[in-house]
């Protein structure tokens, strides 16, 4: 009875991560699976899978590891460090997800995307996206070149053109070497606020970062 | 029942006899007498009889209505034929009189009648018999003649306007009857005052074209006078009238035409300013005072002159410059504007409070127009720097305050203020007026403390006391080194082994009052070691808590020059003298060789051997002998070198500074602004980013005029740094982080 439902319910339990818990039975079954899973991929000396583990996994769930959708997964499992997932992290991911198994993993990734829109969420894992970036203790700003990787990666499915200019606008411009979650944060609304057909509609008056302003200026020069 | 009854046809018939000998009356037949008190009474008893018969006699009503009738068909008989059949002012003079005869005849036909007033009218709720009259009389005769009646009366206004006499009281006795009949205002006033537009728009019209501005401003004073006139105390036209006529006066000659007015090619407003015409500017004040706003017209223009006549200066002053072969860089030649501005505000500011009676919307212009006067710059020279020339021009020694009196000075500090106020930058002019106020301190070029003081103390009564807070810092730092100086000279009295054996002064300043500089490394020569070495020793045996860094490029030295022909005193800084002191060891010593004993660098080390060996007085030689430093020379001491004077002074021209004070300015105002926005959210919680940005500009705008840019720049510093954070519902809100 969990099990069924459960299934037909994965798709709206994506985002519920603090899914009502199995009964125990069933639910130390999954999570061996889930285990089992795990230790497929993982490394058996850190106890995690490593870069190398995710490229096979990525293989396996015949999804390209640049893809947004790998990213998403450790979005769901909160994934701390860039690379690795630890056992915990993967325990939570596909609970989130509710599978257990590699068929129903891969189903679950392929639409994840789609599933992420829909419920909303898109915004929790974009801001997600930016911190994962994030190496060091008290790093707080990312680096132009990996941003613009990441942009293309995160946005550039949504805002295919957009991303490409404002990618070229930060490899060309030398006011800024890095972004920080604000400036990062603000990418996002700006893509959906403004059009570029006309920019008209962009106030420089009001609360945009400075780094926008520029682009916008860079734009209309352009133009 | 003793009385007859009198029907009411006998009644009425009797009646009439008595109505046309009023009529008669009025007509002016002769020989008809006015009526006698008996005949009053009678013709009222018959009237109270047959009111007061019993039914089916009362005739109340009936009587009433005849009353009516008979007034009615008098006018229509009689009165209407007698003015339609004239005209212009004959039509006006028999309208009076039917007027007045009418007056008398409601009044007597109202007292034969009077019962009815006093019983009837009120008891079936119609009008009064006098009102009665008043209507019958409106509606009959005025609405049928009035527009005729009115087209004379405007003609005849019309013909006085253009200076021909006409009969004043007969005008006002028929404008008097609309007053009377209550149909003044509407149709009469409306037409006269159309009338009056369209007279004077013709008239501005043909003036505007050919007459200059004061000859015009001189017919429209006249005209206002003239139509007041006649709306006035002795005028016809009713006093209500004149607010209404004037305004329309003032619309067609004053306010239509005004652009075209004020800005005259060779007689408008800046013309009469730049001629002083002071009584044509007043009557330009009178004319447009009393127009809402009028003044505002006169303003513009005025506000414009005033910033055309100062951006001429400019460019003569830039012309100058340019023309001269003259240094260009030192703003000593741009710096003479400020003066030519001083002049340009006393001269405005005199009309202001002259002419134009200090009124409000004149002194905002003339304080818009200086705004933008006082922000220009000069060859690209800021004005805060030039001002701070100027002054430096005034307070330093063979400056002007040898030739001028105090008085004078103070006048002219007074009035630097004055301009100041109008800056936008008022942060630069403080940091550039501390780099000058440096140099005259610690080179003793300060002409007089008390001018300085002076000046100081105007300053911060203008902007308050932290804007002079470091000024005032250096002024006591001096007072305070002359004393540590003294103890210093009695420290070496009692420990004469720590004599340096060089006569030394130390100023010692406080860090934060004196302007940064670029500390630049030197090795000084033995001698001069030593004596810092013991000052330090001294100092430190005095207060425990204090770091000393020494300043050398601030320093001067007094230096002898034994000559070949006489020993010179030279008056250098002690760069130059640690330079030439290396010249007691070597005979020559080439460029390369100097700055590794001196451990200077290239460009500093080029410009003190410039002053040594290309200037005016050239204590080393140079080979070659070019007027450029280049790395190749070879220097040697020019002993061959003389001067009648016994002693001379060998300047070191100073760094561009200019640069590193706008750089300087630039970091305080970083700060300043981050204090703002810290300061107003801490107190706000949350705000919207313009909001903030308003707040910020307004808190600072006392010091300078911040960039909305550098506002947001410093918000997403001060965000990034964890003090404010960005509304998660309102991205346009920030958030205090305590």
């Amino acid at each position: 009875m969990p099990r069924p439902s459960k299934r037909k319910a994965a798709p709206s339990a994506v985002v519920d991560l603090s899914a009502t818990p199995a009964p125990k039975k069933s639910r130390t079954k999954q999570t061996n699976k889930a285990d089992r899973l795990f230790d497929k991929y993982a490394n058996k000396s850190i106890d995690s899978i490593d870069p190398a583990g995710i490229e096979l996994l990525c293989s396996d769930l015949r999804v390209p590891h640049t893809d947004i959708k790998i990213l998403m997964l450790a979005w769901t499992m909160r994934s701390e460090k860039q690379g690795y997932f630890s056992k915990d992290e993967w325990r939570r991911g596909l609970k989130c997800l509710g599978v257990d198994t590699l068929p129903k993993l891969k189903k679950a990734v392929i639409g994840l995307d789609k599933e992420v829109m829909k419920s909303g969420c898109f915004e929790d894992f974009y801001k997600f996206a930016f911190q994962y970036c994030l190496m060091e203790a008290k790093q707080r700003s990312v680096d132009i070149e990996t941003i613009c990787e990441l942009l293309n990666i995160v946005l550039g499915p949504q805002f295919p053109t957009q991303v490409n200019l404002l990618m070229e606008y930060l490899k060309t411009q030398s006011d800024y070497r890095a972004i920080n979650l604000d400036q990062w944060g603000s990418f996002y609304r700006f893509f959906r606020e403004v059009r570029f057909s006309d920019l008209k509609s962009y106030d420089s008056s009001q609360a945009w970062p400075v780094v926008l302003d520029s682009f916008v200026d860079w734009l209309r020069e352009r133009k | 029942m003793g009385k007859e009854i009198i029907e009411l046809a006998q009644g009425w018939k009797q009646l009439q006899e008595v109505i046309t000998k009023l009529k008669n009356i009025l007509e002016g037949i002769p020989n008809e007498k006015p009526f006698t008190s008996e005949e009053y009474v009678k013709q009222y008893t018959k009237i109270y009889d047959m009111c007061t018969q019993p039914p089916p006699y009362e005739y109340a009503e009936e009587l009433y209505d005849k009353y009516r009738e008979t007034i009615q068909e008098y006018l229509n008989a009689t009165v209407l034929p007698s003015l339609r059949a004239r005209y212009d002012e004959f039509l006006l003079r028999e309208f009076v009189r039917r007027w007045s005869n009418h007056k008398v005849m409601s009044q007597w036909l109202s007292r034969f009648f009077e019962y009815l007033d006093r019983y009837y009218t009120t008891k079936a709720s119609v009008p009064k018999l006098k009102g009665v009259a008043l209507t019958c009389f409106r509606d009959l005769v005025f609405n049928q003649a009035s527009s005729r009646v009115t087209d004379t009366i405007i003609s005849l206004i019309h013909k006085e306007r253009d200076g021909e006499q006409i009969d004043q009281s007969l005008l006002k006795n028929a404008i008097h009857i609309y007053i009377e009949i209550g149909v003044y205002e509407e149709p009469f006033e409306v037409h006269m005052l159309d009338d009056a537009s369209s007279y004077y728009r013709r008239k501005a019209a043909s003036w505007i074209e050919v007459d200059s501005c004061p000859s015009y401003m001189l017919k429209a004073e006249e005209s206002l006078k003239r139509e007041r006139n006649r709306a006035g105390e002795a005028g016809y036209l009713h006093c209500g009238t004149l607010r209404k006529l004037e305004e329309r006066v003032q619309q067609e000659l004053l306010v239509t035409h005004a652009a075209q007015l004020l800005e005259k090619e060779n007689s408008g407003c800046a013309v009469l300013l730049r001629a002083d015409k002071v009584e044509d500017l007043s009557r330009m004040y009178r004319l447009y005072h009393g127009i809402s706003e009028g003044l505002q017209l006169v303003a513009n223009v005025f506000k414009k002159h005033v910033i055309g006549e100062g951006t001429t200066l400019v460019q003569h002053a830039e012309e100058a410059c340019n023309s001269q072969a003259a240094d260009k860089s030192s703003g000593q030649e741009q710096a003479i504007i400020v003066g030519k501005f001083i002049e340009l505000h006393d001269r405005y500011m005199g009309y202001v409070k002259g002419c134009f009676m200090n009124n409000n919307v004149l002194h905002k212009a003339l304080k818009e127009a200086f705004e933008v006067l006082c922000n220009k710059s000069v060859t690209g020279i800021s004005s805060a720097e030039l001002i701070s020339t100027f002054c430096d021009n005034i307070l330093k020694k063979g400056g002007g305050s040898e030739k001028l009196s105090d008085e004078v000075i103070d006048e002219t500090l007074e009035k630097v203020v004055y301009l100041l106020v109008y800056h936008r930058d008022k942060d630069l002019f403080a940091e550039f007026y501390r780099k000058r106020l440096t140099r005259r301190l610690l080179y003793d070029r300060s002409a007089n403390e008390h001018h300085e003081k002076n000046f100081l103390g105007k300053l911060k009564h203008q902007f308050g006391a932290h804007y002079t807070l470091k000024m005032e810092g250096m002024m006591t730092d001096l007072d305070i080194a002359k004393d540590t100086q003294r103890s210093f000279e009695e420290y070496l009295h009692e420990n004469p082994l720590s004599k340096p054996g060089i006569d030394l002064s130390v100023s010692v300043l406080t860090t934060g009052f004196w302007p940064t500089y670029r500390s630049c490394s030197i090795k000084l020569p033995s001698e001069m070691v030593k004596c810092v070495e013991v000052f330090n020793g001294y100092y430190s045996s005095k207060t425990q808590h204090r770091k000393l860094s020494w300043v050398f490029s601030l320093g001067t030295c007094n230096i002898h020059g034994n000559f070949q022909k006489k020993t010179v005193e030279l008056i250098v800084s002690t760069y130059q003298a640690a330079t030439l002191l290396l010249f007691n060891n070597s005979e020559r010593l080439s460029f390369l060789e100097i700055m590794t004993q001196l451990d200077l660098d290239r460009e500093d080390l080029t410009r003190i051997l410039h002053s040594l060996s290309c200037a005016k007085y050239k204590i080393l030689s140079k080979e070659p002998n070019t007027k450029t430093i280049s790395q190749n020379d070879m220097f040697e001491f020019n002993s061959r070198f003389t001067n009648p004077m016994r002693r001379i002074k060998i300047p070191l021209p100073p760094t561009d500074d200019r640069r590193k004070v706008v750089e300087d300015v630039d970091k305080e105002r970083k700060y300043a602004i981050d204090a703002a926005i810290v300061r107003i959210m801490k107190s706000r919680k949350v705000l919207g980013h313009q909001q903030l940005v308003l707040e910020c500009v307004e808190m600072l705008s006392r010091t300078f005029k911040p960039n909305p840019r550098v506002i947001k720049m410093r918000i997403e510093n001060l965000i990034n740094q964890d003090y404010l954070e960005r509304d998660s519902d309102d991205s346009n809100k920030y958030r205090y982080l305590a």
